[in-house]
């Protein structure tokens, strides 16, 4: 009664030859003629069916080369239902794609009208392994092992698992420098910063190549209600540099809008705004997403990705969905200039949490 | 041919040079001793048994084409100017990958019905995987002698999401650049390790200059070598074991009933494999799919509204959006339950559980048989109510990663979409199953009724001595089978506290938990009807059969006297049309 032999609970496989589920006997697998068994004219039929689709098949392949060379790769036609699409697609697509459909449907016309369609019977033999064989293996083990001496030295016994357990080490350690730059630094650093610091002029978000020539952002700019999505000047800097460039874009991406000063509830720090203009990461705090959906009425910012919405009158609160934090806040002032610049960098790292955040 | 040895004559010249092939191959590799067992090999069949083969097919188109593809893409983050043909992004600085990815499909001949098939032959593979995980689940084909195979299948199933995922990110365009984004986020939620692996996975700070190869080297090499390993391994277990089958007439579970390899299997296989290629190529001219030119070239700031990934992945996005908003800081230290959670956490528990079912499944109901013959899925309601279950749980995921769309499509609230979705995502699954497992019951008992009287054939009858009956008509031959074939699961013994000598039993918890569950397995199962009863009851539906026999006879006349209610005079002895008429005639 302590161990449990599961198989006298419920009854083992009956031999074989008996049917062990269904009380039914073995009967004969009933079977109907089809026509092409019965009539040679639709025989006849089938096999010129089948053929026809064969040949079919070698038309289209000599069609799509046709299309291939005569067709210019950037021709645009208009197709009812399909609108308007590349020419060159379309004739390649079915004209290949019929190609191989009827090898295809000819094989399966062939084999279903043509060849026997009498099902048949074989016996299943039990995956087990019979009992001699069983006892050979073990045996055959048990001779290995002895030889081998795998029981009698258990030093090198010990020593061979050691050094098999060791030798993947390196393997491992060398993914160390997946990745390297820059040397010694500490991810929770590099997340925690960006490259907004006191004085750092604000820019519209200029694109790759063009607009590099704008000097900054007047408050004037902006009018009330409205939104601008910008970046740090010293991007410009890092054209020639894509990773760089990347980088800031990924994290020191922004959004100004402004506001009546009276609507604003509250804001993350004393006087962190300019004349009702705020300006916010544009990095959404749950998994990273630009954020620019917004609502001028009643503030919101809204994620495309997740749904999380934010308050941006009352400190980038979020108000719905997923995210756990309120976007960060970017002090801002007005340079001698006149152009909006940060205050100092973000008070909080952008961009979703991590383990070191606290 | 005029000079054929008189040894060859008569043989077909195909015939011949098949058999010098077979020889020469066979007194180096005693390739024969393998065709002469296997040739003749016998495959059931079944439509559900082509949703394997879907998967299989789409997966070499799969392989064919993205071998093209890696003829003219660039894995290169390195930024250029585009200046190809596309006219709306020439002069725009991208990555080489995203300006290779729009060569390929505007300069190069059929390079974009290539792309094209790759991913809807892509798409094909995963939803097709998919299906036929579900015909395994349901049918019960897991189990014993197949568990192995079954944990293959979820590792497959596993790796081909991660082809889809690797591959998504590849054109660098600003849709996959969103989705490479939110991978950051979810490998930064991992405690402890998280933010250390994010900067592993690309190269430093995201998104770093490193993330395409190493996508394309995992996504070209690791990935689909691992897949086509698996696959092979799946392939020899199904031929060894060979494939289950349903029940019908003259199938047990000792034999298998089919149509040998050759030819018939092999000219439907064939040729399926074909229909599947030709109808990928046909899609991929037709239909479009993956626009990427559309989107635009990557670059963090900026981001599409209605980002939609592809189909396989909605589910977890979905997951990510409902889940609300909860992160804890202990000691210092930040936990993203809001991005943990519905991204690692739930597809770790979905794909662990789903590995291991076969293995709960038998040792819940003891059941160490094993089954070549296929559940029907009513036969096993729990099983059924399960799997019902997990598709309604994945299904309000998908459902969910479409917020955005059905918010603004059917101009209703995000908020209440969202709140209405997080509800259902737990009191839904629950109904699911109660709902299919009293369905499965219900059928149980339609099946017994069958069994015990017949099909009911809608027709009344009144006899003679005024009685009215329903007539019954038996069950032809092969629903008989199928339905008879209801197997016995017998419940697990409730478990003695004591033996008659009155010692305990040390595993009486144990042995009594796996009581309830056996019993909460196949407790409520419906008794399948003895084979006496069965007989008996058939039988008896014959004999209805034979009463109302006559009465077709007589419908069949062209002229009906006394046809209200098919009143018979004797029981399967009535007075034909034709001698009625006569009556008729002589009475007047």
């Amino acid at each position: 009664m302590s161990k449990r032999d599961d198989a006298s609970i419920l009854p083992a496989n009956p031999p074989h030859g008996e049917p062990k589920l269904g009380y039914l006997p073995v009967a004969d697998i009933p079977h109907k003629p089809r026509v092409t068994d019965t009539d040679p004219k639709a025989a006849r039929r089938a096999e010129r069916q089948v053929a026809s689709m064969f040949i079919l098949s070698m038309l289209l392949v000599v069609l799509f080369v046709v299309a291939f060379v005569s067709i210019d790769v950037s021709t645009v036609i208009y197709v009812p239902v399909l609108g308007e699409v590349g020419a060159s697609n379309l004739a390649l697509g079915l004209t290949f794609g019929g190609a191989i459909f009827f090898i295809g449907a000819g094989a399966i016309q062939w084999a279903k009208k043509l060849m026997p369609d009498v099902e048949v019977v074989q016996e299943r033999h039990d995956m087990t392994s019979p009992k001699d064989a069983t006892e050979e293996a073990a045996a055959t083990y048990e001779r290995g092992k002895e030889e081998s001496g795998f029981a009698r030295y258990p030093i090198i016994r010990r020593t061979l698992i050691g050094a098999l357990a060791l030798f993947p080490i390196p393997l491992v350690i060398m993914l160390r420098d997946l990745w390297q730059t820059p040397p010694g630094a500490n991810p929770v650093e590099i997340l925690s910063t960006t490259t907004w610091r006191d004085g750092e002029r604000i820019v519209p978000d200029i694109g790759h190549s063009t607009g590099e020539n704008v000097a900054g952002i007047r408050p004037e700019e902006i009018p009330v209600g409205g939104l601008v999505s910008a970046l740090p000047m010293s991007i410009k800097d890092l054209k020639d540099d894509p990773v760089a460039n990347m980088r800031d874009r990924g994290k020191s991406a922004i959004i100004l809008v402004r506001m009546d000063p009276e609507e604003i509830r509250s804001q993350q720090g004393e006087g962190w705004d300019y004349q009702g203009i705020l300006a916010y990461s544009k990095i959404c705090t749950h998994v990273g997403c630009p954020i620019a959906l917004y609502e001028h009425r009643t503030h919101h910012l809204l994620c495309p990705c997740h749904q999380s919405t934010f308050d941006l009158a009352d400190s980038g609160d979020v108000i719905f969905g997923p995210a756990a934090r309120r976007m960060p806040q970017l002090p801002i002032r007005l340079d001698e200039e006149g152009f909006l610049v940060a205050a100092s960098d973000f008070q909080q790292p952008v961009g979703p949490s991590f383990w070191e955040r606290g | 041919m005029s000079t054929a040895t008189p040894a060859n004559t008569g043989a077909h010249p195909v015939e011949k040079v098949g058999g010098q092939t077979a020889t020469f191959v066979d007194q180096r590799l005693g390739s024969n001793k393998f065709l002469s067992r296997n040739l003749s090999k016998v495959f059931p069949e079944h439509w559900s048994f082509m949703l394997g083969e879907i998967a299989l097919y789409s997966f070499i188109v799969v392989l064919l084409t993205g071998t093209y593809l890696t003829l003219f893409y660039k894995p290169s983050m390195a930024e250029v100017i585009y200046e190809g043909s596309y006219v709306p992004l020439q002069g725009i600085y991208m990555s080489e990958a995203y300006a290779s990815t729009l060569n390929i499909s505007f300069d190069i001949r059929g390079g974009l019905l290539i792309r094209q098939m790759h991913h809807w032959a892509a798409l094909i593979f995963v939803a097709a995987v998919a299906v036929h995980m579900f015909r395994v689940f349901f049918t019960g084909a897991f189990r014993k002698p197949r568990e192995f195979n079954w944990l293959v299948g979820v590792a497959l199933t596993t790796l081909a999401l991660a082809a889809g995922f690797t591959g998504y990110s590849l054109p660098d365009d600003l849709l996959s650049g969103t989705g490479l984004q939110i991978i950051r986020g979810i490998l930064q939620s991992i405690p402890i390790v998280g933010t250390w692996i994010a900067f592993f996975v690309f190269g430093g700070e995201y998104p770093g200059g490193d993330i395409i190869s190493r996508l394309y080297s995992a996504h070209i090499l690791l990935v689909p070598g691992l897949i086509l390993a698996l696959v092979t391994v799946h392939l020899i277990m199904v031929w060894t074991q060979k494939h289950t089958q349903f029940p019908g007439p003259g199938r047990t579970n000792n034999n298998v009933v089919g149509y040998p390899l050759l030819p018939i299997y092999m000219a439907k296989a064939g040729g399926f494999f074909f229909i599947v290629f030709g109808i990928i190529a046909l899609l991929s001219g037709l239909v479009n799919i993956n626009p990427v030119w559309i989107f635009g070239p990557y670059t963090p700031d900026q981001v599409t509204a209605g980002t939609q990934p592809d189909w396989y992945i909605g589910w977890l996005d979905g997951a990510l959006r409902l889940m609300p908003n909860i992160e804890t800081v202990i000691l210092g230290f930040t936990i993203s339950w809001n991005v943990f959670i519905p991204a690692v956490v739930i597809p770790g528990i979905l794909f662990t559980g789903l590995a291991l079912y076969p293995f709960l499944e038998a040792w819940a109901t003891g059941d160490k048989r094993e089954h070549n013959l296929l559940d029907r899925p009513r036969n096993a309601p729990v099983r059924t109510g399960i799997g019902v279950m997990a598709i309604v749980f994945y299904g309000i995921l998908w459902l969910a990663g479409g917020n955005d769309l059905m918010a603004t499509t059917f101009n209703m609230s995000i908020n209440a979409i969202s709140w209405t979705l997080r509800i259902l995502l737990i009191v839904g699954p629950p109904i699911a199953f109660i709902i299919t497992k009293r369905t499965c019951l219900a059928l149980q008992r339609r099946d017994r009724e069958k069994l015990l009287h017949g099909y009911e054939s809608g027709r009344v009858l009144r006899l003679p001595h005024g009685e009215f009956i329903e007539v019954h008509q038996p069950l032809n031959e092969k629903e008989l089978a199928v339905i008879s074939s209801k197997p016995d699961y017998p419940v697990l013994p409730a478990p003695q506290k004591a033996d008659i000598d009155g010692v305990r039993n040390p595993n009486y918890r144990k042995d009594m938990l796996r009581h309830k569950i056996s019993a909460f397995f196949y407790g409520d199962n419906i008794p399948k009807p003895s084979a006496a009863e069965i007989e008996a009851g058939q039988h008896h539906a014959e004999e209805q059969a034979e009463i109302e026999a006559p009465l077709h006879e007589y419908e069949d006349r062209d002229v009906i006297y006394n046809a209200h209610g098919g009143v018979l005079h004797h029981p399967g002895m009535p007075k034909t049309n034709a001698e009625q008429v006569a009556e008729q005639e002589t009475r007047a």
